[in-house]
């Protein structure tokens, strides 16, 4: 049991439902997916999403809108990041690159397509998710600190 | 505002709330959960079995109606190929994903919980979106004629 001490099976279950509610509601009344890369290469003019401008910048909006009320009922939202400016910015243009040239992130492929059990969402999450574990082991092997 | 924004803001609000409720705010946590070897977090896993429920539910009345409640058609991706393309981008993201512990919506809620990093992030994500599409317009502007109208129209 001790290796899982700092999971949170119930806060994650709950905010997961969260996440799947607001997709199922993008999905039913928008008529569209929920893909969080899509909607914010389609925001800042550098995606091929073909969402209305105005449903993709309020999505995007709301994001941090969300997570701001959480904060405020909560008192606080933890956020640990890497302490290394480079190691952040190494990240943010792979996931940025990756992203569009795979067509979907997480919420896109992960949370949308499985659930449409969608092969080809299937298979890039079982590849990015492998692809995370490499690197994360690598970056542990050769003592670079996350 | 239009009620399909409207609309979509509700759902990026419900979304950004249910990142920081979860846990998958903190990239910490995530990267934990791809650490096998070290204290591994199952907490992501979770998440997703939480997010694939009612997502299962919503595909099954998806398909029974003929258009969504608000917006006029359903305007959904219909590629099924499996492709280079496809599973290239997914590791190239997955090593991203892996350095820091953020995906995009994650990266976006945090701009409200810790803006500095959670900038640097982002503006390193969208200059890595500019990128690709810059790539794709090189690309396309050396190919023939017709090859570059064929990448345009996709």
């Amino acid at each position: 049991m001790s290796v899982f001490a700092h999971a949170m099976p119930l806060a994650g279950l709950a905010g997961g439902l969260m996440i799947g509610l607001s997709a199922a509601l993008m999905l039913l009344a928008d008529g569209r997916i929920a893909g969080v890369s899509g909607l914010a290469a389609r925001v800042v003019g550098v995606g091929l999403s073909s969402a209305p401008y105005s449903v993709a910048a309020a999505f995007i909006l709301g994001l941090p809108l969300g997570s701001m009320l959480v904060a405020a009922l909560q008192g606080h939202v933890v956020a640990c990041f890497p302490g290394s400016a480079p190691l952040i910015m190494i990240g943010g243009l792979a996931v940025g690159f990756g992203t569009q040239l795979g067509a979907g992130c997480t919420s896109g492929h992960g949370v949308c397509g499985m659930s449409r059990l969608s092969v080809r969402s299937i298979a890039a999450t079982l590849t990015f998710m492998g692809a995370g574990v490499a690197t994360v082991a690598a970056m542990r092997c050769f003592g670079v600190a996350g | 505002m239009n009620r399909q924004a409207l609309i979509a803001l509700a759902a990026g609000i419900l979304f950004g709330a249910g990142l920081a409720v979860s846990g998958m705010a903190d990239p910490t946590r995530v990267r934990a959960f791809l650490d096998v070897a070290g204290k591994w977090d199952p907490t992501l896993a979770f998440v997703m079995v939480g997010a694939i429920i009612p997502m299962t539910i919503a595909w099954r009345i998806k398909a029974k109606i003929a258009k969504p409640l608000v917006a006029p058609r359903f305007d959904l991706p219909g590629t099924t190929r499996l492709d280079a393309k496809l599973l290239g981008g997914a590791v190239i993201f997955g090593i991203g994903w892996g350095v820091v512990g953020l995906c995009p919506g994650p990266a976006i809620a945090d701009l409200a919980i810790h803006p500095r990093p959670a900038l640097l992030f982002v503006s390193a994500m969208l200059a890595g979106m500019a990128a690709y599409r810059g790539c794709r317009l090189v690309t396309a502007y050396l190919a023939a004629p017709a090859a570059a109208a064929e990448t345009n129209s996709q």
